[in-house]
């Protein structure tokens, strides 16, 4: 009792303690996660690759998350869609709904939708999978049994979000420019064939190649938000799903960090 | 006097402020098999995970058959590993293979063995062990502890390894498993000729099992004897922890 009460006015009386600490403990944060990186893309992008386990990771990434992908980008192009509409309509400028579908589609919302749906899916589940597997020792069992589990686990993992966030992102934009599509002939009254035209007219490669940058590196803060977590996950059901979250949370907001950071390096480049 | 195939020399391992292993000294002989006896907590895990490099020591050496290895990395690190079998506490199988992969699985990635020829060599491990073929291709989710177990004990013995750990085979077991267990280990350490370091808290699987057998308290090795002076040690902490008691110099862990 009077401990806890001695502790409690500690950290009341020195807030600058607390604060240095934090920002400490931060710095740190930042360091372990860029040593992580760094031998991450190391065991990625130097052999030996394990073929089937970057296999694999693509199927668990890339494949069983089309479901997820393909329903938040129809509702996110209609909601899109409809928005437009009704803010262009106090303009009298319906007519641009399809063209700024498209682009809000494929630079911004395509990927960042897809991104987000992937933090949740995919982050949490490889931080999960990996805390389950340090926590039962069988990172350790790896090790002792000559497999390097930054070549095992952790590098296909990394591949396989590089390689499968573009391809998702691709549909993800098809399909979102679809659901745009559709609110807008079957509810706004648009001519098809005139959505569809305006719609290929007006977007140009730029437009999908930044969506496309921008997933590579999604996937791959996806990927190692997950690993990162997982292997320094502590014992216990808990910890484990503390890595999860932490995984989750993680890779959500730098997700929207990176978004904002590279939409600025594009305009700088005028991309 | 040969040369050891493993020797700890002050072997210190400490967690922030928390002082686990305070100066171990152990050897072990080619060949023989020692148990190292600890109450729970006491850095016996602790203790084989710096041996195998899994940890590095705050200070101290790990010398592997001749060799300084305390700050081995990649290929020498694996040379060593390629000659040391392990069988984890936890089992440690990978759930996501089956049990055929588990066992082969040094086989299948670090000697690149050819699928076909690594599963027949398993199957032959596993039959070793007892488990017959039908278990091959079930997930380690599927079978019992005591099979997991001796899933454990097949990948750790399949390349043949020179010296091989075992953290706590028997616990967990019914008392006729573990006997099962103790048997399977001495039969096929002394068929490969390898020397053994097994943990245990169970004193009836370290009478069967060991040839010497080591104390380990307060982060030091307290005691070491052969297995049959192990009741008339003359040292009253190791003479307490043989009979179970509660009271004497140890305070129990609670
Ligand atoms: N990675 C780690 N980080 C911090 N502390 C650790 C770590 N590993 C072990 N410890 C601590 O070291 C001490 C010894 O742990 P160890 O697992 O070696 O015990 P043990 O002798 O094997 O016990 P048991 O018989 O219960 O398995 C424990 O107090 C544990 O909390
Ligand atoms: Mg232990």
């Amino acid at each position: 009792m009077s401990n806890a009460s001695t502790t409690k006015r500690k950290s009341f009386v020195n807030p600058l303690q607390w604060l240095g600490r934090a920002t400490l403990g931060m710095l740190s944060e930042v360091g372990k996660l860029s040593v992580f990186t760094s031998q991450v893309c190391l065991a990625s992008f130097t052999p030996r690759w394990y073929l089937s386990q970057i296999f694999r990771q693509m199927i668990a990434i890339g494949f069983y998350s089309l479901p997820v992908v393909g329903l938040s980008a129809i509702f996110i192009g209609a909601a899109l869609a409809l928005n437009i509409y009704t803010g262009g309509s106090r303009y009298g400028a319906e007519q641009f709904v399809p063209n700024i579908v498209v682009l809000g589609i494929t630079r911004e919302l395509g990927v960042t939708i897809t991104g987000l749906m992937l933090a949740g899916r995919v982050s949490a589940g490889i931080a999960a999978e990996i805390g389950a597997m340090r926590v039962t020792e069988q990172i350790d069992a790896l090790k002792t049994l000559s497999a390097n589990p930054y070549r095992y686990l952790y590098g296909p993992r990394f591949l396989a979000g590089i390689i499968t966030l573009p391809l998702l992102v691709i549909i993800a934009d098809v399909i979102g420019v679809m659901g745009g599509w559709a609110v807008s002939v079957f509810g706004l009254g648009f001519d098809s064939t005139t959505y569809l035209r305006n719609t290929l007219d007006f977007v140009t490669r730029n437009d999908v190649i930044v969506g496309l940058i921008k997933a590579v590196f999604f996937g791959g803060i996806i990927a190692l938000m997950g690993c990162y977590h997982g292997d320094k996950s502590s014992a216990g059901a808990t910890g484990v799903g503390r890595a999860a979250t932490f995984a989750m949370v993680g890779a959500a907001v730098l997700i929207l960090a990176f978004n904002y950071i590279l939409s600025s390096l594009f305009v700088e480049f005028g991309l | 006097m040969t040369q050891p195939i493993l020797d700890l020399r002050g072997v210190h391992k400490s967690f922030g402020p928390k002082d686990v292993l305070k100066g171990v000294d152990i050897d072990v002989a080619p060949g023989k098999s020692l148990v190292i006896l600890g109450g729970s907590g006491s850095g016996k895990s602790v203790m084989l995970k710096n041996a195998l490099g899994l940890m590095t020591p705050n200070k101290g050496q790990v010398i592997f058959d001749g060799q300084d290895v305390t700050h081995d990395q990649g290929k020498t690190r694996e040379a060593m590993r390629a000659r040391i079998g392990m069988l984890f506490q936890s089992g440690a199988l990978f759930d996501s293979l089956t049990v055929w992969e588990n066992v082969a699985f040094r086989l299948l990635n670090a000697d690149r063995m050819s699928r076909k020829d690594a599963k027949e060599q398993a199957i032959a491990t596993l039959k070793q062990v007892r488990l017959g073929s039908d278990v091959a291709d079930l997930t380690p989710a599927e079978i019992s502890g005591g099979m997991q177990k001796r899933v454990g004990l097949a990948r750790a013995i399949v390349s043949k390894p020179d010296l091989i750990f075992f953290d706590e085979p028997t616990t967990g077991l019914d008392p006729i498993t573990a006997d099962a267990i103790n048997d399977l280990i001495v039969e096929q350490t002394k068929a490969l000729g390898a020397a053994a370091v097994s943990i245990t808290h169970d004193m009836a699987s370290a009478r069967k099992i060991a040839d010497e057998i080591a104390f380990l308290f307060e982060g030091k090795i307290l005691w070491r004897g052969p297995a049959s002076t192990v009741d008339n040690s003359g040292n009253e902490f190791v003479d307490q922890f043989v009979h179970g008691r509660a009271h004497g110099p140890i305070q129990p862990a609670i």
